[in-house]
């Protein structure tokens, strides 16, 4: 079976006054049905991938290096009709914001059926009622009656379920979904991953959940890439990265967490700032911030580690496990 | 893992509103019947168009037919219950037949604007990037001028005449309309569903016939209907002046002019014009503000 998604050597670039590296030589594959989370601060990157995969950017002003194939189909050589009946039908995404994602002047049901009639073909009334059964797979609470709401009338957990419904009525082999929980309160983040976990079960889909959250990482994805500076420092099962990340970056990260903390203590932290990415890195993005960065780091990039099948980890000092702290 | 199992779903403890399904429009006129200013004023505006469509049913003299004893008779005369004008024709007869011109004057202008600025606005905001500068710098040529200035050169240029003050005045109208519709769409383009309808599918045509038009229209139209009262001005203006609707057809602005020489001799016969042009565009100033809070249901 070919897999779900490989992307190979990635890199972007946005042209205009000044000119952003935005993805720099990211590998990544998945196996159908994987969940795999991507991880990061704002700015590194995460969201740009996304909208490579479905070919949202900007094409004026970018500038696509590498290759990305979908279930063995090359996506960034997709045009007209073909991406039409890609976006949504293999691919579909679900945005970080459901208040805005949403069209405020369409039923909530109408939107779902116009992307049904979009790609199956079928009639309004056939496609109304793939509406009204996505939204009772979402767990939407006497749904024919939703079915005939304005976004502006539900709560925001209703409305990302209903973009969740809207994002899988077509049944797509891959789901994105950029932050889906960030903009919800803690309760509705919870019911909102069981539901993406349930439903990834129920479709047999495979998930890329976009999140900066290392807790909502843990809890919904199999595997977890770590991005940093527009480059995947380090790559493997969710267990293997919580136990033993191995990249300085992926360890400050697990570090920098809220629980036992002392009262009156300060935060662990990750000291310093992203980098700008105007310029190409020549070197490892993380050295200015590494407590165990040497000259070697800042001379050139850093090598690409794989302790074991499917796991890397981009660091110089990556094969002997460090002591941590 | 440790989190909880499905829980019963929190969200079915919420009360749904009850008698759900109604439409957008549904919604906006049940706003504009509880709005008793704005429901006087589409009542007035809506007698004023009946009337003059009605005119000649309703039983009123000639309003062409003049009389050289009867000139200047003062309101309340026998037969005349709003007087008469400088040559004598009915003033109730002649303000009720005005009524038809103005108001069309007064209107087509800013519906063929609506549509014309509509478009270009939307290309504009929603292409971007060329397209955008040069649909936006020719419009903002047309700010250089007062927009009264601006229709009298045009006219002036055309020459008089009921068809060309209505070109001369669509395309005054065409430039604020086309800026305000730029606006909005150069928004609505950056918002997320737009990306979404995108993402799940949706071609550069659907985009803008379904979700970007179906955002911008009602801003565009509520400013719209705020400007009719400045265009009904603008179109009495330009009869006034005399490069608008010829003598002798009936038109609030011409009548102004004509019966401005008897302001001495009967002030109240004179000042029913253009009581009748303040009424009328104040009527469609208040339906305008009510229509916008109406349409208004993001707040």
């Amino acid at each position: 079976m070919t897999d779900l998604l490989d992307i190979r050597n990635l890199s972007i670039r946005f042209k205009g006054k000044r000119t952003v590296h935005a993805i720099n030589d990211v590998s990544l594959s998945m196996k159908q049905g994987e969940t795999l989370a991507l991880l990061g601060e704002s700015g590194s990157g995460k969201s740009v991938t996304l909208k490579a995969l479905l070919g949202l950017l900007p094409p004026k002003r970018t500038e696509i290096k590498g290759a990305v194939h979908v279930n063995g189909t090359d996506v960034l050589s997709l045009s007209g009709k073909a991406l039409q009946r890609y976006r949504g039908g293999e691919v579909s995404m679900v945005f970080q914001e459901p208040a805005l994602a949403l069209d405020p002047v369409y039923t909530v049901g109408h939107q779902i059926a116009e992307a049904v009639m979009r790609h199956k073909g079928l009639s309004k009334a056939d496609a109304m009622s793939i509406a009204l059964d996505m939204l009772d797979r979402v767990r939407i609470p006497s749904a024919n009656r939703r079915l005939h709401n304005y976004p502006h009338e539900l709560s925001g957990g209703m409305r990302q379920r209903v973009m969740i419904a809207l994002a899988l009525a077509c049944r797509p082999r891959l789901l994105l979904a950029d932050e889906p929980t960030t903009a919800l309160d803690a309760t509705v983040q919870v019911q909102i991953l069981l539901l993406l976990r349930e439903l990834q079960k129920e479709f047999g889909m495979g998930v890329i959940f976009v999140t900066h959250d290392i807790g909502v990482a843990v809890e919904i994805s199999e595997r977890v890439a770590v991005m940093y500076a527009g480059q995947i420092v380090e790559e493997g099962t969710t267990r293997e990265i919580i136990r033993d990340g191995r990249h300085p970056y992926t360890q400050g990260l697990l570090a920098a967490n809220l629980h036992d903390v002392a009262r009156g203590e300060r935060l662990t932290a990750i000291p310093g700032a992203p980098p700008a990415l105007e310029t190409r890195p020549e070197a490892c993005s993380f050295a200015p911030r590494c407590p165990y960065a040497v000259a070697a780091c800042r001379a050139d990039l850093p090598p690409v580690i794989c302790p074991s099948e499917r796991r890397r980890v981009a660091c110089l000092r990556a094969e002997a496990p460090m002591a941590a702290e | 893992m440790a989190l909880m199992e499905t829980t019963p779903d929190t969200l079915s403890a919420e009360p749904v509103p009850a008698a759900k399904p109604q439409g957008y429009w549904a919604g906006v006129a049940a706003r504009l019947v509880r709005d008793p200013l704005t429901m006087l004023c589409a009542g007035m505006i809506l007698a004023l168009i009946l009337a003059a469509i009605f005119a000649p049913w309703l039983g009123l003299a000639d309003p062409y037919k003049g009389s050289m004893i009867a000139r200047l008779k003062p309101l309340g005369t026998e037969g005349h219950p709003l007087g008469t004008d400088e040559q004598g024709r009915d003033m109730l007869a002649r303000l009720i037949y005005g009524g038809r011109l103005t108001l069309f004057i007064g209107l087509m202008p800013v519906v063929t604007a609506f549509f014309l600025g509509s478009a270009l606005g939307i290309v504009a905001g929603y292409v971007g990037g060329l397209t955008n500068t040069v649909i936006m710098r020719t419009v903002d040529v047309f700010f250089a001028f007062p927009s009264v200035l601006l229709a009298i050169a045009i006219s002036g240029a055309l020459g008089a005449g009921i068809v060309n003050s209505l070109v001369s005045l669509t395309i005054v109208f065409i430039p604020p309309i086309t800026r305000v519709a730029e606006a909005v769409t150069s928004g609505v383009r950056a918002l997320d569903y737009i990306d979404a309808a995108r993402a799940t599918g949706a071609s550069a045509w659907t985009v803008i016939r379904v979700h970007v038009i179906g955002n911008v229209l009602s801003p565009i139209f509520v400013y719209a209907t705020s400007l009719t009262s400045v265009c009904m001005i603008l179109a009495a203006g330009l009869s006034f002046l005399g490069i608008g609707v010829r003598p002798p057809e009936p038109e609030w602005g011409l009548m102004l002019n004509t019966l401005r020489s008897a302001i001495y001799v009967n002030p109240w016969l004179s000042a029913l014009p253009g009581v009748m042009i303040f009424v009328t565009s104040l009527c469609l100033n208040l339906l305008s503000d009510g229509l916008r809070s109406a349409m208004n249901v993001r707040d």
